[in-house]
């Protein structure tokens, strides 16, 4: 199964990138995982997804969290605690 | 309701009146103006660009408004948010309510702002003497948001 992910702010300019699509292995399927699936990438990537770090997360533009299921075809998005206003 | 993601400056006189314009039910209009400051965290901010996710923004901010109009007696409500380049003394942000009673139209501009802070995707980046930082979320802001919890 494929989603695109999105990636705002601190963590686009860190890792280098907006967007990108991924094939999910078998048994990723909530947001939990696929931020596991990425913090096991090179060292940025390890850093910015490391637990216990400020990143938020949206599946299809409604706010997420861990538990929050992901299906093929979801845009995914992770992106730092809001600050508008 | 009317959520209006821009660039551009906006000008209240004119918000207001189009908001509002006709409906002679309207008999409290309450408003809130951000503007962007010129001190953050005791640096001196010279340029601020603010970044948001489109699409999400809107519907963001489209909740939080039915959420506050399952809470009070709102007749329409206006948010207006820029993005882009914006220099101190810029407005930034601008809610309307309009509703018949003052505490209705006050209590919800206030809740729509609150919960915009925390949940509606918008970024800041800052330039200060010091280079470019993304400004770090408030925990404050948090705590604003939170306390509608326990009212009403």
């Amino acid at each position: 199964m494929t989603i695109t992910i999105l990636y705002f702010a601190r963590l686009k300019e860190a890792l280098g990138k907006s967007s990108e699509q991924i094939d999910l292995p078998a048994g990723t399927e909530t947001v939990g995982a696929v931020g596991a699936l990425l913090a096991v990438r090179d060292g940025v990537w390890a850093h910015e997804f490391a637990p216990g770090r400020a990143v938020r997360a949206a599946v299809n533009q409604d706010l997420a969290n861990l538990d929050t299921s992901v299906k093929d075809g979801d845009e995914v998005a992770f992106f730092p605690p809001v600050t508008g206003g | 309701m009317t959520v209006r993601i821009q660039a551009e400056d906006f000008d209240i006189n004119a918000e207001i009146a189009a908001l509002r314009a006709g409906n002679a039910r309207v008999g409290a209009v309450a408003s809130f103006i951000g503007v962007v400051r010129d001190l953050n965290d005791g640096d001196s901010v010279s340029r601020m660009t603010l970044e948001h996710y489109p699409g999400m923004t809107e519907k963001s901010i489209e909740a939080i408004i039915t959420q506050a109009r399952g809470r009070w007696r709102v007749l329409d409500a206006l948010v207006i948010h820029r993005v882009g380049e914006l220099n101190p003394t810029d407005q930034i942000v601008l809610v309307v309510v309009t509703s018949e009673h003052r505490g209705d139209a006050f209590a919800a501009c206030e809740f729509i702002m609150d919960y915009l802070k925390t949940q509606a995707p918008f970024w800041k980046k800052e330039q200060t003497a010091g280079g470019a930082r993304w400004v770090d979320a408030r925990v404050t802001d948090d705590v604003a948001a939170e306390r509608w919890r326990l009212k009403g």
